[in-house]
Formats: structure tokens, C-alpha cells, sequence
């Protein structure tokens, strides 16, 4: 390809990527404005700029203050609830989707073939349909109110992940789980000291992935969390909401979100290459 | 080290394939056997079976004298180096040879390292146990400058010494090698051929190795166990292997170029026993004849070695019909008068040209003779 047209492959990508920046203009561009900027903004895109003419960089520890029925700390207990459920979700995602994944993958035992199935077919069950059984349970074992059934769930594992982790076991050599059989290891050291290891994409795949659904997830702490120092950052957001589900004070809604967001992209970021190796994993032999 | 010893060892996988049939095998302390025969004649599934990483069907084996049959891999006090190295990519080349003796440790208790002086003392003797081993294994293999690469970044060969280190340095009853250098390229499957010689030689220890290349097996093995379809052919030391075959599947197995079979019948005519080779009568001499009596007026299969076929004055008619130039030697194929084709191997300077008639002696007394049956099993 000569060096022009090459070039020319820019032109759709820069263009895609405008698209795709847009919504966090917007955000960013709401969340410096005054009250009333933003207010307009809500309604007309007439008070847009493409930056803001007096950048309200207050409105970030505001919202952060603002958030919540307790200043700072409603902020402080929101982090902190989405710190603990992410931390510990994510771990629970890796270990446990893992060592079911190993054992469908290299323990053979009657019956593995009818249960990876089994496990597959649960893919296909749209989420809505388990919420009422499962708050059910819940309610019945006295976890409303608590963070447990966002947590408890994570140790028992995740389909997708399972198949994903699964198929990358399966793609290992059985000489070198053969050899860790020789030199001494039994099933949970060969998982835990060859087979992850080994998977770091996948694992890096399934970690960024629980931690940006369970940062983000509205649904689940909604449905869960009642009282005030128990909700997660996502459901504080809503608390810029007034009863009558109108907007109030958009600016520190879109700041807030914007901070939000930080943990993500830093995330992606960091695990970028190894995000990018593991979902090309499989799609290139070798 | 250890003798190992297989009796009446059967495998049949869940899909009634049979890859071995009541295999009976001693092999002593300190010897190096090896099992050689085609794909799918059993040899590695026979020396995974000894591992522990295959359950056997029936028989049993015992590793100095102890049943292993339900004792498991890790417990077995073997050592494998698998075919495609194995080595665990995300660790060092030191703590892939350290990983079995880590594995190993007596004093992993964090509990009482802390609180027991005693205790810390024989955990830190311990350590350093290991890293004299390894790096005496190290040193061994010429491996230590590359203590601290990842297999990745090593070449076929270096690969090839690690996995052999890592067996090493565990000091177990038994080494099993499967294969262990077909992966490597002809030159450096000679270097390591020779290593693994001298390494049998320094250690003294008891190995079975599994090959499908027959000269790696007579170059290496104080005794060679040919197998095929599940069977052991023939155990023996390669000299017998070689020089007293005990079928024709064996004759034809061992030897480059392969032994040349000709059919034949047995006569006596004039007071003398004669066999007819391609229509001609050839007399046979004493010895042969008094081994071949028994068949006397049946057809019986002659093995003639390359090696011994030479043009000469008399001798059945052929004519030279393609000759590879080897630089030391010559392989000449003839074609016989009967349409028969075999192959003679000939010193370099000795002069021949294609299309030209020759005839060639058959040396009697150093040809062996097979049943015409299935079997082919030897006559004398």
C-alpha cells in the first residue's frame, strides 16, 4: 500500500472515534458548567460550546460532597461499597469460573460432557428471568440490605467465563499437566500453580470484564440496597435525581459520573495488552 | 535405583482398542532398555502405564518389588522427560529444575517456621539441598548460564538438556524418556544421542526409553524390546537383535536398508539339500541344511542383510538397477532374473554402473530363514 493511502485509513477511524468520544464530551463539557448552562443544556444543545467559556472545576468536590443524604460521607460509603464488591467479585470471578473451567477441561468424570451443556444452556436465560427467584432467596436467607447477594454469587462462577477459561485449558498440552503430575502436584496445585499462570489473558479478559459489569451494574444494588450507607456508587448517581425522577443539579451528575468512569479507563488501560492477547486467543493458531 | 518389573501387562482403552497384550518384562537396576516398534505398537502407552499416567487394565507392575498398579504418578519415584519437553513456560529454566523438589519440600509449615528455630534450621538446610541439586544437574548438562531464561527463549537442544535436568535433578529410582528427541533436527539428535549414552554411563541409572527410530534404539539400549500391535517381538541386546531376529517383522524393523526377503522352497536332489532362490538351485551347506531338514519339499522365507550381498563370479543372476552414491558406501538395487527386487550395500570404490548384468553369491551361512506363515518366526 503506498504511504498516501494509507493515510487515507485514518479518515473513517478518526471519524468512528469522534462518534464514539462524543458522549463523553458531553459529559465533560456538562460537568464544568454552571447550574444553569447545564440546566439549559438538558433541554437545547443551544448552550453547548465546544468548551466551556468558565470552566466550573468546583462542581467535581461538590458532587463528590452533594452525593448522598450525609455530606462526604455518603460519597466516601458509596466508594466504598463499589470498592468491596468489585475487589471481592472479581476474585470470586477468577478463582472460581477457573477451577470449575479446569475441572470440565482435565478431570475426566461421568457425566462432564452433560454438564458443561447444562452450564452452557444457562447463557441463554435472560437475567430478568431469575431476578424475582433469586430476591426471593435472598430475602428468605436475610441478605436484603447487605452486600452478600452481590458478592455471594461470584464464588459459584459465570458461564461465560467458565467456557472461555475452559476452552484455554483445554488448548494446554496434557504432557505438561502429565509432568506436574510427575513432579508432585495433585489437581489444585497443577490449577493453581501451571494452569492459571498460564491463562493470564484470560484471567486479564475475565477480570477487566466482572470489574467494569460490577462497577457499572444500577440493577443489582437497586433491587439489593435500601438504606443509604449501603448503595453503590452507580445507585448514589441516582440521588441527583429528585422524587419526581426529574434531573437536579446535571452538572455534578455528569461529574460524578465522569469520576466514576475513572477506575475503568485507567483499568483498561493498564491491561490493555493483555486484554487484547486474550481476545485474540484462539483466533490465531499457535 | 531400581528394577522394574511388568508382568502380564494388559491396556485396553474405553473403546476396546487393545494397545498392549499381556507384556512381560524385566528390566534390572541400572540397565537402560529400550522400546522401539512403529506408531501405534504400544511402546508409550507401556511406558506411560510404568509412569502412572495410565491405568492399567490387568497385569502388574512392580518397581522394586512393590506393586505400583494403584500407587499414583507423583509417588512412583520416576522420572519422565516427555517428547515435547514439557517444561512449564512461565517459570525460569532454575525453577522448572527446582518445581519437583519444591514440590517435595518436608518443612512447608509457615506456622512453624516462625515459631520453631529448629524448625527454620532444617527448612533452610533444606533450600539450600535444593539449589546445590539443581545447580549440580545444572552443571551437568552445561546448563547454568542458562539458569534464568524462559523456555521460550531457548533453542530445541537447550530445551531438550533442561527437560532432561529437571529428571535429573529429583535423583529418582527410574528415568523414563518417550521420545525425547524426535523434535530435534538430525545433527543435534546425533549430539544428544551420545549425551544421553554418557549420561546413562555417569549416573548408572535405570531407564526406559521409548523410540520409533531403530538405530537410536540399537545405539542406545543394553537390551531392545521391539513391539508391534501390543506384542513384544523380541527382547534382547541389540546385537541379537540385529544378528538373530526372531521374526521376520523384527528383521524387517531393525537394519538400514531393510533386510531383503526372498521366498523359497527346500529340495533334496542327489543326495543334497538344495534351495530354489529365484529358479536357481542353491546347495545349502551343512549347518543350514541340517536347520532347514524339517522343511524339506515347504517354502521357507531366506533374509539376506544388505551388507552381505556383493557381485561376484557366480551366484543368481540380477541387474543393477539404481545406485545411491552415499560417499562411504553404495546401496545398489538389483533386480533379479525372477522380477524380485533387493537391495546389497557395497564399498564405495568398488565400481558398478546401472543396466549392468551381475551375479551375486548368496551367503548362506549368513542368511536367516523365517516360516512362511504370518508369524515368520525364525527357523534355527
Amino acid at each position: 500500500m503506498s504511504h498516501p493511502r494509507a493515510r487515507l485509513i485514518y479518515v473513517p477511524l478518526v471519524l468512528g472515534s469522534l462518534v464514539m468520544m462524543f458522549p463523553l464530551w458531553w459529559m465533560l463539557n456538562i460537568s464544568l458548567a454552571t447550574p444553569e448552562r447545564a440546566g439549559a443544556a438538558t433541554v437545547s444543545t443551544d448552550a453547548l460550546r465546544l468548551w466551556p467559556s468558565d470552566p466550573q472545576w468546583s462542581n467535581y468536590p461538590e458532587a463528590m460532597r452533594e452525593v448522598g443524604s450525609r455530606e462526604w460521607v455518603g460519597f466516601l460509603d458509596a466508594l466504598t461499597n463499589s470498592v468491596v464488591v468489585t475487589t471481592i467479585t472479581v476474585i470470586a470471578t477468577v478463582l472460581s469460573c477457573s477451577l470449575v473451567a479446569y475441572a470440565l477441561a482435565r478431570i475426566r468424570f461421568r457425566g462432564r460432557r452433560s454438564l458443561f451443556l447444562v452450564m452452557l444452556a444457562t447463557m441463554m436465560l435472560p437475567p430478568q428471568v431469575t431476578m424475582i427467584p433469586l430476591f426471593l432467596l435472598f430475602r428468605a436467607l436475610g441478605w436484603i440490605d447487605t452486600l452478600l447477594p452481590l458478592i455471594v454469587p461470584a464464588f459459584f462462577g459465570n458461564a461465560f467465563f467458565i467456557f472461555m477459561y475452559r476452552q484455554f485449558f483445554a488448548s494446554v498440552p496434557e504432557a505438561l499437566v502429565e509432568a506436574a503430575r510427575i513432579d508432585g502436584c495433585g489437581h489444585v496445585e497443577i490449577w493453581w500453580r501451571i494452569m492459571l499462570p498460564l491463562c493470564r489473558p484470560v484471567t486479564a479478559i475475565t477480570a477487566v470484564f466482572t470489574f467494569i459489569f460490577v462497577w457499572n451494574d444500577f440493577l443489582g444494588p437497586l433491587i439489593y440496597l435500601h438504606a443509604d450507607e449501603r448503595v453503590t456508587l452507580a445507585v448514589a448517581l441516582n440521588s441527583f435525581r429528585n422524587r419526581y425522577g426529574g434531573l437536579e443539579d446535571v452538572q455534578y451528575l455528569m461529574a460524578l459520573s465522569l469520576v466514576t468512569m475513572v477506575p475503568c479507563i485507567v483499568l483498561f488501560f493498564v491491561a490493555q495488552k493483555q486484554l487484547i492477547e486474550g481476545l485474540s486467543k484462539g483466533a490465531v493458531k499457535g | 535405583m531400581a528394577s522394574i518389573t511388568l508382568s502380564g501387562v494388559s491396556k485396553v482403552f474405553e473403546d476396546g482398542f487393545c494397545a498392549v497384550d499381556a507384556l512381560d518384562l524385566e528390566i534390572e537396576d541400572r540397565e537402560l532398555v529400550v522400546l522401539v516398534g512403529p506408531s501405534g505398537c504400544g511402546k508409550s502407552t507401556t511406558l506411560r502405564m510404568i509412569a502412572g499416567l495410565e491405568p492399567v487394565t490387568s497385569g502388574t507392575i512392580a518397581i522394586d518389588e512393590r506393586v505400583v498398579n494403584e500407587v499414583p504418578a507423583k509417588d512412583r519415584d520416576v522420572a519422565m522427560v516427555f517428547q515435547n519437553y514439557a517444561l512449564y513456560p512461565h517459570l525460569s529454566v532454575r525453577k522448572n529444575l527446582s518445581f519437583g523438589l519444591e514440590r517435595r519440600r518436608e518443612y512447608t509449615s509457615f506456622l512453624q517456621r516462625v515459631v520453631s528455630s529448629a524448625y527454620r534450621r532444617e527448612a533452610r538446610a533444606e533450600s539450600s539441598s535444593i539449589k546445590s541439586r539443581v545447580e549440580h544437574a545444572a552443571a551437568m548438562l552445561g546448563i547454568t548460564p542458562l539458569f534464568d531464561r524462559r523456555p521460550a527463549e531457548l533453542s530445541g537442544g537447550q530445551r531438550q538438556r533442561v527437560a532432561v535436568g529437571r529428571a535429573l535433578v529429583r535423583d529418582p529410582s527410574a528415568f523414563l524418556f518417550d521420545e525425547p528427541l524426535s523434535n530435534l533436527d538430525a545433527k543435534l539428535r546425533l549430539e544428544m544421542r551420545t549425551e544421553l549414552k554418557a549420561l546413562h554411563k555417569k549416573t548408572r541409572a535405570t531407564m526406559v526409553y521409548v523410540t520409533h527410530d531403530q538405530e537410536e534404539a540399537m545405539t542406545l539400549g543394553d537390551r531392545i524390546v521391539v513391539m508391534n500391535e501390543g506384542l513384544v517381538q523380541q527382547c534382547a541386546t541389540p546385537a541379537d537383535v540385529y544378528g538373530r531376529p526372531a521374526n521376520r517383522f523384527v528383521a524387517e524393523f531393525v537394519g538400514t536398508p531393510t533386510m531383503n526377503f526372498l521366498e523359497t522352497s527346500v529340495h533334496f536332489t542327489e543326495g543334497r539339500l538344495f534351495i530354489m532362490v529365484a529358479g536357481d538351485k542353491v546347495p545349502l551347506p551343512g549347518a543350514v541344511g541340517g536347520t532347514l531338514s524339517p522343511f524339506l519339499g515347504r517354502g521357507v522365507v531366506m533374509g539376506l542383510r544388505p551388507e552381505t550381498l556383493h557381485p561376484g563370479a557366480h551366484g543368481v543372476a540380477a541387474r543393477v538397477e539404481l545406485i545411491e552414491d552415499l560417499g562411504d558406501r553404495q546401496d545398489v538395487v538389483y533386480r533379479l532374473d525372477s522380477g524380485a527386487r533387493i537391495v546389497g550395500r557395497i564399498p564405495s570404490d568398488t565400481r558398478l554402473r546401472e543396466d549392468l548384468r551381475v551375479h551375486l553369491p548368496l551367503d548362506l551361512e549368513r542368511a536367516h530363514f523365517f516360516e512362511d506363515t504370518d508369524e515368520g518366526m525364525r527357523i534355527g
